[in-house]
């Protein structure tokens, strides 16, 4: 029975309960207070925790019997084959290259590592204030968004020598490409988010009184983070590939740095242990920032939960 | 004038009938004088969506505007809220035409419009936020309130864990915090299934008399501007011209078992024939009923 049940959640998805049904169940939450509702809501949250918890393994498992399944497949066709496996190594040999090689890939990874976060904030920061700049102005919209566009166009990979010549061979010149791959991605999700917002919604601060700059602030933005953190996401996701890219083209430490020089000496075994360190740092990036989105917007998670919106 | 609502939250019940009605004689809290709105709806063409309405609040009244959609009057509820301005006429709080409205007259939409990052006393509060006041303060208001609208206890909850109903109470709540003369309510139930809105209309009914709050409603819903209105215009399909003006012969709050009253009854027949005049609607332009 609904109304034996304090939680609120099931009265939201059952959505119409008669209302005497609801003046009970919102009579029982008076007597018994907030103290009550609340530990009500704190043993729903961990229910929710707990099947979020098998929720997620489950969805790991089938992406672990992928891996493995590709590892075997591999190593099995190396054997098989008989293939010179200085030209393809087996998955075992790649891993021994990753810890007898572990002190170099790490040095370089933190190379890569910090070109890449240099870059991305830079991205960040450049990214949210021209999505809000175009957001707040249509004439700066209508001006810069071609241009936008267009900078997309340009290939990185045939940029990054003029950018080699212009900015030298250090962090700045990698840090440039990793800004220009990622702040696309955050302008567009950041403006697309902002125009998405409610016109009631806005109207309804508006007769709070509220002017532009307090709509934006209180309705608009707030409403605009998940779009913001899509974009955010898609960016991180590029971002390593960016300092990677740059640093294959001239560089002095970095993985891609490394990656050349195994190439150079054929060492394929080196180069495929640096694919997949390059993949790990990824890999943590985007895990990193899928945590600070959790952290950040608690209400889009368990709104997301409960209806499906 | 303004510590109007503050008063109401510390003492339940205010004198109403304060200095803003002695100091300006007889003038009515609102007085909307022979307003019109003409839209461009491109290529040079103009639509006209209200045509010279002219109607009045009392202090303390509650008035609803019944109208078919498309009548315009959605319109006329945000050119009284400020938001939109009309293309002639005036509009005059307490007798002053030049008084602000934006952020001075309570203003609920027909959906709640809850902020899902902000728990239910957040939401409440949110418009006085935008008004400046202190949150500890914008707090204790609406925790004041709360109890009244049958929100204890779920103050801290966000509003994906609320029911349809309660979520709307707490848009009344937002909306009756900044109210400090006048509440817009436009359609406040439309968004409803029928059972909740049944339930919520007796609770509004019963909190606004109790408040003494001066209310102008916007429905489609004859029934529930009788159920809860003092006095009710009648509207014509667009442009929205004013058809009919008629008081409800008996108190408010009422119950379910008032709205079978014969007099009642005979009201309804009345409002329904102004509102489905078939000669009225054969001259009005057909193009579908934006609100």
């Amino acid at each position: 029975m609904k109304t034996a049940d304090p939680i609120p959640r099931d009265e939201a998805k059952t959505g119409a309960t008669s209302p005497a049904e609801r003046t009970a169940a919102s009579a029982t939450a008076q007597q018994r207070g907030p103290s009550l509702a609340a530990l009500a809501w704190n043993g729903y949250g961990l229910r929710v925790a707990a099947r979020r918890t098998l929720a997620s393994l489950s969805a790991v498992w089938p992406s672990a019997v992928a891996v493995v399944a590709l590892l075997l497949l591999w190593q099995g066709y190396v054997v098989a084959s008989g293939v010179d496996q200085q030209l393809l190594p087996t998955p075992g040999a790649v891993w021994s290259a990753l810890t007898t090689q572990r002190d170099a890939l790490w040095a370089n990874t933190l190379v890569t590592l910090w070109e890449t976060l240099i870059g991305f904030g830079a991205a960040l920061a450049t990214g949210i204030a021209i999505g809000v700049a175009i957001d707040l102005s249509p004439w700066l919209r209508r001006a810069l968004y071609p241009l936008l566009v267009a900078s997309q166009a340009i290939p990185l990979i045939a940029l990054a020598p003029l950018l080699l010549l212009w900015f030298g061979i250090g962090m700045t010149s990698k840090a440039i490409v990793v800004t220009l791959m990622c702040f696309f991605p955050i302008v567009v999700a950041l403006a697309d988010g902002l125009r998405g917002a409610d016109p009631e919604l806005i109207k309804l601060f508006r007769s709070f009184g509220a002017g532009t700059l307090r709509v934006f602030w209180s309705a608009r933005l707030p409403g605009a983070l998940p779009a913001l953190f899509s974009g955010i996401r898609i960016a991180i996701a590029y971002s390593v590939i960016g300092a990677v890219i740059a640093e294959y083209v001239g560089a002095q430490a970095g993985l891609g740095y490394y990656m050349t020089l195994k190439m150079h000496s054929f060492s394929t075994v080196g180069v495929l242990a640096t694919f997949v360190v390059t993949a790990l740092l990824s890999f943590a990036l985007f895990a990193l920032v899928a945590l600070v989105e959790r952290l950040a917007l608690p209400w889009y998670y368990t709104q997301g939960r409960a209806g499906g919106v | 004038m303004a510590n109007l609502s503050a008063m109401r939250q510390s003492e339940q019940r205010p004198e109403r009938e304060t200095s803003a009605e002695h100091f300006r004689g007889s003038a009515p809290l609102l007085a909307v004088r022979d307003v019109s709105k003409r839209y461009a709806s491109g290529q040079g063409q103009t639509l006209l969506a209200l045509d010279g309405i002219s109607l009045h609040v009392a202090q303390g009244e509650f008035v609803a505007l019944v109208g078919p959609s498309g009548c315009g009057k959605s319109t006329l509820l945000s050119i009284i809220a400020g938001l939109e301005d009309a293309t002639s006429g005036a509009i005059a709080l307490h007798g002053d035409a030049q008084a602000p409205r934006l952020g001075h007259v309570g203003y609920m939409p027909q959906r709640d419009l809850l902020l899902p990052w902000r728990d239910a006393l957040g939401n409440a509060t949110a418009g006085l936020r935008v008004q400046g006041v202190a949150r500890a303060e914008a707090e204790a208001r609406a925790r004041a309130l709360f109890a009244d609208f049958g929100l204890s206890g779920f103050e801290r909850a966000y509003p994906a864990a609320l029911s349809g109903g309660m979520r709307q109470r707490v848009a009344f709540a937002r909306t009756a915090l900044v109210t400090r003369d006048l509440m817009l309510l436009d359609e406040p139930f439309g968004a409803l299934d029928a059972l909740t809105r049944a339930a919520l209309q007796r609770w509004l009914g019963q909190t606004l008399a109790r408040l003494g709050t001066t209310c102008l409603l916007v429905t489609h819903d004859v029934d529930e501007a009788l159920a809860l209105a003092d006095r009710i215009y009648a509207l014509s399909p667009r442009p929205g011209r004013v058809r009919l003006e008629r008081r409800v012969p008996l108190p408010r709050p009422r119950t379910h078992a008032d709205l079978a009253h014969p007099e009642i009854a005979a009201l309804k027949a009345e409002l329904l024939s102004a509102l489905l005049d078939e000669t009225a609607l054969a001259d009005a332009p057909r193009e579908g009923g934006a609100r």
